[in-house]
């Protein structure tokens, strides 16, 4: 984590087509732009993909230029950026531990209730924790876990994220785009909400 | 693939259809976009669409080239002066990246360009089969849109997506990857243009405020000061363009892609930006009070250091591609669109103006920039070897400035793009954005054929004519009438001008010892003549200019020749070196 740093997230829409992670990626290496985390998923409209990728920068016009440059891309829909404050977002981690060692700890109430965790899996081997949440809740258990059980095996997911606004820009702009197209298809069909 | 809600399947409509290999289908599809020239070369994974060109000659020609990079800048050549899409055939594997170069400088250079190569089997792909390449891979930075066909029933589709993407918005090149399978299996065959995807918008909707506010800031201006470059020719624009500066009276310099917009003795022409561009230009840029991009994209060769350029203007930039925008000048106003419809809308808002001393400004510099540099460069008085710039001055005179100007890169195409003159527009090509050596050769093969009622002039180097010599045996097969006027210095001469003036003289691997180019050329039933005394010059160009086919003309140059002005790269474009010992 860069402290002098903003985090953005970058949303990106695009047609589910073979080989546009490369051409998203190849944008952020020629910028020299580090990729944080990656979550790519069908979105709600059928054939289309939703890219949601965080980055760090010390400059907003960096940010404009990067999505322009995605947005450019012809397999692209659509691209924006957004800071933390506009968006609701989540990321998913799992925490393996040693079912000896939790024994070991005794009671784990005291975890589970501070910080929200699910149990999705208890054997004789081990244990499995989930917890979502922010960036700095899924560490924070982390940390816990580490220093007081151990933790055996440890993944968090990329960042998925929604904007706070009311309106889905894409919609409207796939159904704006329909319309242009001389009346061929029509735009209620083809656009649902996100 | 997945292709819902975009451009129906062409066996969804209710066209009759037919069926036929996918080579054949390939090759009705070029048809199908009007193409009639063609440059590649054969190999084994392209093998059955050479086969189907052959039942097609007729109607297709097929310019059989010496290696792929000819190829690709001969259709580089081809579009910049013709308005149509260059289209490439290429093998796979050696024949697909024997091609990067070009489809790189066409990137760079926004030059529309459809590019097919071969690939393997689609059932060996990825088992680094025989001339295997990931071409899709390596090519994806390097165009528009990359795409592999794997299936016969895709090659239409493909083809269609590929001319409409290759040539509307800001131009680029395409590369159609076809696997060999897919261009034997047959499939039925109807095609569809493509003239919607719904995510690619060329066409930017135009808004009106900033027309609006364009114009607002223009009939304020009092020293206003625009920058041309080839999107007014990519656009189509030209008229447009004119009719804008003369109303508002506009003063304006060019960029290397832009030069032949308007007519270089246009009043109101100030000549060329930029590191080796006119002075005053250059200077007039960091004075004036607003700033009038139109299709151009503040390249470092025209701009120098960023922080030092026009920092005391306001600045409109027209363009047509959002990212253009912002992304090495800031500007006041961003004029998205298409030149050809956003310039008449702002023309009708500007008053009728004139602006008499800000153009005298002008004057001095150009004045100086003549006693400096020019008069000595044209009209040498005191005899000496032949200069560079007096070829071309001779050249375009000879041609009465009507003839297409192709150049290679280095300092040949810095001479050649400062002295040619022109009075039509698409009479230059030129590698501007990569700067490929190599370039000039083929690409003037291309342009021949796309304007073949047109003089076609090559200008090329020692250096950059060896990197495409092999393509003496286009010309020759085909009897294409190029003249080429080799500016002959036994240097890599560009190199050695900053080796010259950054690297204390160190001349490290810049001397070249050169073949008897005649020689090599007669070898290709190319008429040839070496000149090493200017009295022979006026009666070598007449020679080459009436002779009928193609001509080399081999003209010995200074030695240790130098192209002035210059702004060192990354310097301030006012800091401008006049060589002899001369200042501003």
């Amino acid at each position: 984590m860069d402290g002098n740093k903003t985090l953005y997230t970058i949303t990106i829409f695009s047609e589910n087509t073979v080989g546009v992670l490369n051409q998203i990626a190849t944008i952020f290496t020629r910028r020299q732009l580090n990729i944080e985390t990656l979550s790519v998923s069908p979105s709600a409209i059928r054939g289309i993909h939703k890219f949601t990728i965080t980055t760090f920068s010390d400059d907003e016009e960096v940010m404009k230029k990067l999505v322009r440059l995605i947005d450019k891309r012809v397999d692209i829909l659509k691209a924006y950026f957004n800071t933390d404050e506009d968006l609701v977002h989540q990321e998913l981690a799992l925490y393996k531990l040693s079912t000896d060692k939790v024994m070991e700890h005794g009671s784990i109430e005291y975890l589970v209730r501070k910080y929200n965790i699910r149990i999705l899996e208890a054997n004789k081997d081990c244990v499995v924790f989930l917890k979502a949440g922010h960036y700095e809740e899924t560490q924070g258990l982390f940390e816990e876990l580490a220093d007081t059980i151990g933790v055996l095996q440890f993944v968090r997911s990329g960042r998925i994220a929604i904007t706070k606004s009311k309106v889905e820009r894409l919609s409207d702009m796939l159904a704006k785009w329909e319309q242009q197209r001389n009346g061929i298809g029509k735009p209620e069909n083809l656009v649902q909400n996100l | 693939m997945n292709r819902d809600n975009q451009t129906p399947l062409t066996t969804s409509l209710s066209v009759e259809t037919e069926t036929i290999p996918g080579s054949e289908v390939l090759i009705r599809s070029l048809m199908a976009e009007g193409v009639d020239t063609i440059f590649g070369y054969p190999g084994g994974a392209i093998m059955p669409v050479f086969d189907a060109l052959y039942d097609h000659k007729d109607k297709i020609r097929h310019i059989l080239v010496r290696h792929e990079q000819g190829a690709l800048h001969a259709a580089q050549g081809y579009a910049r002066v013709s308005e149509k899409v260059g289209v490439a055939l290429v093998t796979s594997g050696p024949g697909a990246t024997n091609a990067i170069t070009g489809i790189t400088d066409a990137m760079m250079d926004s030059t529309p360009l459809v590019v097919i190569a071969g690939q393997v089997n689609s059932t060996l792909l990825g088992s680094d089969a025989f001339q295997e390449a990931d071409v899709i891979g390596v090519t994806q930075p390097i165009t528009k849109w990359a795409y592999q066909v794997r299936r016969a029933e895709d090659i239409a589709w493909a083809v269609s997506r590929a001319f409409y993407i290759a040539s509307s918005g800001r131009p680029g090149p395409v590369v159609l990857d076809i696997a060999k399978d897919a261009q034997v299996l047959k499939c039925d065959y109807a095609y569809q243009k493509t003239t919607f995807l719904r995510s690619y918008h060329p066409l930017p909707e135009v808004e009106e405020d900033k027309i609006k506010m364009a114009a607002d800031l223009i009939n304020s201006a009092k020293k206003p000061f625009a920058l041309i470059g080839q999107g007014v020719i990519l656009g189509n624009a030209e008229e447009e363009l004119r009719a804008f500066l003369e109303k508002g009276g506009i003063p304006f310099g060019s960029t290397i892609l832009g030069l032949s917009a308007i007519p270089s003795d246009h009043p109101l022409n100030q000549g060329m930006l930029g590191m080796h561009g006119n002075v005053a230009p250059n200077i007039k840029t960091n004075e004036c009070d607003v700033l009038i991009a139109i299709g151009m994209r503040f390249d470092d060769r025209v701009t120098g250091d960023l922080k030092t350029y026009a920092k005391q203007a306001k600045v409109i930039h027209f363009d047509i591609d959002l990212a253009e925008m912002d992304k090495n000048v800031k500007t006041t106003v961003k004029v998205l669109g298409d030149a050809k419809q956003t310039l008449p809308m702002v023309t009708r808002l500007i008053e009728n103006k004139s602006y008499p001393e800000w153009l005298e400004e002008f004057k001095p510099y150009e004045q100086k920039e003549y006693d400096c540099i020019i008069k000595n460069e044209l009209y040498p008085e005191n005899g000496g070897e032949i200069k560079m710039g007096e070829v071309v001055n001779k050249v375009t005179e000879a041609t009465q400035n009507k003839a297409i100007c192709v150049t290679d890169v280095g300092q040949h195409q810095m001479m050649a793009t400062r002295y040619f003159k022109y009075n039509q527009s698409r009479s230059m090509v030129t590698s501007g954005g990569l700067g490929t050596m190599g370039f000039g050769l083929p690409a003037g093969i291309g342009a021949k054929y796309g304007a073949p009622g047109r003089t076609v002039c090559i200008f090329v180097g020692d250096g950059g004519l060896q990197m495409t010599i092999q393509e003496f045996g286009t010309i020759m097969e085909y009897g294409i009438d190029v003249k080429i006027i080799l500016l002959n210095n036994n240097y890599l001469g560009m190199v050695r001008q900053w080796q010259e003036l950054f690297f204390d003289e160190r001349y490290s691997e810049t001397h070249l010892k050169n073949p008897d180019f005649i020689k090599i050329a007669d070898a290709y039933n190319i008429r040839g003549r070496k000149v090493t005394q200017r009295a022979e010059l006026d009666a070598a160009i007449q020679e080459m200019l009436q002779h009928k086919g193609a001509y080399l003309l081999e003209v010995v140059v200074e030695t240790k020749g130098m192209v002035y002005p210059m702004v060192p790269a990354g310097g301030n474009i006012t800091n401008i070196i006049l060589g002899n010992g001369y200042t501003l």
